[in-house]
């Protein structure tokens, strides 16, 4: 696996996996195609929206404008897929939730992958792999030590496990020292992690 | 089903891993992939809930042992030959070799790449109002059926408060297997981490799943 080139693909035991997946793949695209079922140009243009299109930024902005516009973030907590909906297009059933100083939230799905794709894009790898899914909603502390996240031992920890169709971004805490900033400079520090609660908003300094 | 899919809770799998500046795809037939399952949802091939279960169907230890668009990929395959789209000498020969059923939305193309850019809307009008509220204690049920559900293991049994109520929605136990969208009032139902691991749990955490009405009962 040391010589092969792409070094993240998690199907380590077979050199000849990429080759073999990749000839799969192609077959059934043929197939599904030749059956009139798919457009190949309806499938390039899905993957170019999710590696060019939509991703973190979405939520940052959300993020940001949440800071900065009490109104906005009171329609928020109320009715985020209604909140968002007046900013442009999203789906039913997200719900955001606040981060506090007596409150940290974080959200996982144990059973697969539920992720709110519009806000952030598609999930990281570790988001959908079993030591996240697993250990999530039974030892959080220990998962925020794994990203380096350390909170005081009586802040409460609510996990949010997405079993269902509602999806959930967290609204972090805006960092102290940001007094003054613009929504563009906000959504900056915003990363993808504080928006899943396994990170904090990062402020250079 | 109890599959190894229904992760919350084990023990053993080890630190979580962040790749640093992941690509979207670390591999372009893994865009095909997911491309693929979004737009064979969009035409009416199928719906997630089947999706779900044919990856959660996926045997343990490839289920473990492959990525995750590996699995996406052998959900799909599957699904399509499960409902007939495809058949296993199709696949074979990497070519359509005869007529399939026709879609309810027909062709996905370029058109309809706009509409999946959207979540799709699962909820539905039910005529019953909802059997529990707010700050009711339920107790939810011990259920194990081989077929989907989306009731994880770790909290079967174990006494939960209702938080919020997130409306009527398709549930997915039926609709993964053509039994229709039966629309169930769906809750958020909150934990502490004592109920759920012990005593000596941490007492500052609490963990919540959303879960449908057929799932509960009060706690009297």
């Amino acid at each position: 696996m040391a010589t092969h080139e792409h070094d993240h693909d998690h199907d380590h035991d077979h050199g000849s996996e990429l080759s073999e997946m990749q000839l799969r793949v192609r077959a059934l695209e043929t197939i599904l195609t030749e059956k009139g079922y798919v457009d190949p140009a309806a499938l390039d243009a899905i993957v170019e929206t999710y590696e060019t299109k939509i991703g973190p930024r979405n939520g940052a902005r959300v993020v940001a404008k949440a800071w900065t516009d009490p109104a906005f973030k009171k329609a928020l907590l109320d009715d985020a897929s209604k909140a968002i909906g007046t900013l442009g297009r999203v789906g039913d059933h997200l719900i955001a939730v606040e981060n506090t100083p007596q409150r940290h939230n974080m959200v996982v799905c144990t059973l697969c992958s539920c992720y709110p794709w519009e806000m952030l894009g598609l999930p990281p790898v570790w988001y959908k792999a079993a030591p996240y899914r697993s250990r999530a909603v039974k030892d959080p502390r220990g998962v925020l030590a794994d990203f380096g996240v350390s909170l005081p031992k009586e802040t409460e920890i609510r996990v949010w496990d997405s079993t269902a169709e509602t999806r959930f971004l967290v609204l972090p805490m805006r960092p102290a020292g940001t007094e003054g900033w613009s929504e563009e400079q906000l959504a900056a520090i915003v990363t993808r992690d504080s928006m899943i609660g396994t990170g904090l908003p990062k402020v250079l300094s | 089903m109890n599959g190894v899919h229904d992760m919350g809770g084990m023990d053993g799998f080890g630190k979580v891993e962040v790749e640093p500046n992941e690509p979207t795809f670390h591999h372009p037939w893994e865009g095909r992939v997911m491309a693929m399952v979004r737009a064979m949802g969009a035409n009416g091939g199928l719906n997630i809930d089947m999706q779900r279960f044919s990856r959660e169907s996926i045997p343990p230890a490839v289920y473990l042992s492959s990525s995750y668009y590996k699995k996406w990929f052998l959900g799909l395959m599957r699904t399509l030959l499960d409902r007939k789209l495809v058949g296993a000498d199709e696949v074979a020969a990497g070519h359509s070799l005869h007529k399939s059923p026709p879609l309810p939305r027909g062709t996905f193309g370029v058109k309809d790449v706009e509409r999946v850019k959207t979540r799709g809307s699962f909820q539905r009008d039910v005529a019953n109002p909802p059997a529990f509220k707010v700050g009711d204690k339920v107790r939810m049920k011990n259920i194990n059926p081989p077929t989907h559900t989306r009731l994880p293991r770790y909290v079967r049994g174990h006494v939960g408060t209702i938080e919020r109520i997130n409306g009527s929605h398709v549930f997915p136990d039926s609709y993964a297997h053509g039994g229709g969208e039966n629309p169930q009032w769906l809750y958020t139902v909150v934990f502490s981490a004592a109920e759920l691991w012990g005593a000596d749990a941490d007492a500052t955490v609490k963990v919540s799943v959303d879960a449908f009405e057929p799932y509960l009962d009060h706690d009297r």
